[in-house]
């Protein structure tokens, strides 16, 4: 196998958390991480080197946003929440309600902050990622920290963790 | 140590969390925060939050990474994913395994309208919130009767196996024939002793392999699946916790051959094992 489609492979866990996070569907994360695949894996000699990785996230990204553009006006159902699985959550997370927060906030700002929290990208490659200016990336973040702050702060004083 | 010339702004609290901060601001803002206990407290939660995030989704990259996402099936399927994605959907659905595939964490997501399999979740919750109001004719055929799983695998052209819900006191009244979208549906109904009244729904749906998906209208619910050229539908009162826990006794007794739990199935008994038609 080339050096290229390894590097894909390698990134495959990663890409599964990171749609795994955006979409809190596994089924649609998998979807959405194949897509990914094929379409890096045809793109392959279009590759010049640099950072594999950035790349494949940003597919990734741009194709949830196009998938959530074209959903837009259809009727939503309810998939199952998966609320008895045993490692759905750290055993101190407080995971369900994390996951609530990341839920209500747009779409850029859970990007970014997925992307550097979860991912560990840096705001540079978030910037390319999302094709905005780091400024931009930076106030993604922190109204996606404040609003998750705001939402653990008040709807569910109880899970706060005294640290 | 606090340089008073040059304040800390919040994006270089947010750098230092995400360790993006200059080697030469570290220590001004280490020590503007042990000055500012807001700004502490808004780091730590910040903090806080990056670990809740990381422990929430971390046992995702440790799973086993499901056949189709490989980058040889991949290439040996010719990078075409509507081919990738139809031909190896019954594969990965199958290496996955039932508790990886029940352990899908899923949320709020769009349906393709007129989606087979939407509508066959459709028509299932409307068939369940028909007959579970009849009092004297819920079913046509009863439980008792031993040609109900006959005459219903005949109809729908497989094997069909009745749900032992017995395990949710559950016991199985009956079932009946109706028409579905690509041929017959059987829908058998179940009551409790409360008078509840649950349906489990099965009809030919051609449609690639799909996990459990939930459907609500007014105060009934269901959750559909198909596989195997089949959709499933279990519909009931819309608790969605304990139709979970059905449709997994479903899908588990129907997939895995299980066989069906111990308790409280004498009436029933005949027609849990598995007829040829």
């Amino acid at each position: 196998m080339s050096s290229f489609r390894q590097d894909v492979e390698a990134n495959v866990p990663a890409l599964r958390r990171y749609a795994r996070a955006l979409t809190r569907d596994g089924e649609l994360a998998d979807d959405l991480v194949q897509d990914t695949l094929v379409r890096a894996l045809r793109s392959e000699h279009l590759f010049h080197g640099g950072e594999i990785r950035s790349w494949l996230f940003t597919i990734l990204t741009n194709l949830n946003r196009n998938r959530l553009r074209s959903l837009a006006r259809r009727p939503t159902t309810s998939a199952l929440e998966d609320s008895d699985a045993p490692d759905s959550a750290g055993p101190e997370a407080g995971g369900r309600d994390i996951e609530r927060a990341l839920n209500l906030l747009v779409e850029d700002q859970k990007q970014a902050l997925l992307l550097v929290v979860l991912e560990g990208l840096s705001y540079r490659e978030v910037a390319e990622v999302q094709g905005v200016p780091i400024g931009t990336v930076m106030s993604r973040l922190a109204r996606a920290r404040a609003q998750i702050k705001a939402y653990l702060d008040g709807e569910r004083p109880v899970l706060r963790r005294v640290k | 140590m606090i340089d008073r010339e040059s304040p800390v702004t919040e994006d270089e609290l947010h750098a230092f969390v995400d360790g993006e901060l200059p080697a030469d601001r570290q220590a001004v803002v280490e020590a503007w925060l042990a000055s500012h206990p807001d700004d502490a407290a808004r780091v730590a939660a910040w903090e806080t939050q990056a670990q809740a995030i990381r422990a929430r989704f971390r046992s995702i990259v440790d799973e086993s990474v499901p056949s189709h996402l490989k980058v040889d099936s991949l290439l040996r399927a010719g990078l075409n994913w509507r081919t990738v994605a139809a031909a190896v959907a019954a594969a990965a659905f199958l290496i996955g395994g039932v508790a990886g595939w029940m352990a899908r964490d899923t949320t709020e997501v769009t349906a393709a309208p007129g989606d087979p399999a939407d509508q066959i979740a459709q028509h299932a919750l409307s068939a369940h919130k028909l007959y579970i109001g009849e009092i004297r004719h819920p079913i046509e055929v009863g439980a008792s009767e031993m040609h109900l799983t006959p005459w219903l695998s005949r109809r729908l052209g497989t094997t069909l196996r009745i749900p032992d819900f017995s395990a949710f006191d559950m016991k199985l009244l009956g079932g009946r024939l109706l028409p579905g979208e690509a041929g017959p549906a059987a829908l058998l109904m179940y009551e409790n002793g409360n008078g509840d009244r649950v349906t489990f729904y099965c009809a030919k749906l051609t449609a690639p392999q799909m996990s459990f998906r939930y459907y609500q209208s007014d105060n009934v619910a269901a959750i559909r699946w198909v596989v195997s050229d089949y959709g499933y539908v279990v519909s009931g009162p819309a608790n969605k916790a304990r139709l979970k826990e059905l449709a997994r006794a479903a899908f588990e007794q129907l997939e895995n051959r299980a066989p069906p739990p111990p308790a409280n199935r004498s009436s029933n008994e005949p027609l849990i094992s598995r007829r040829g038609t």
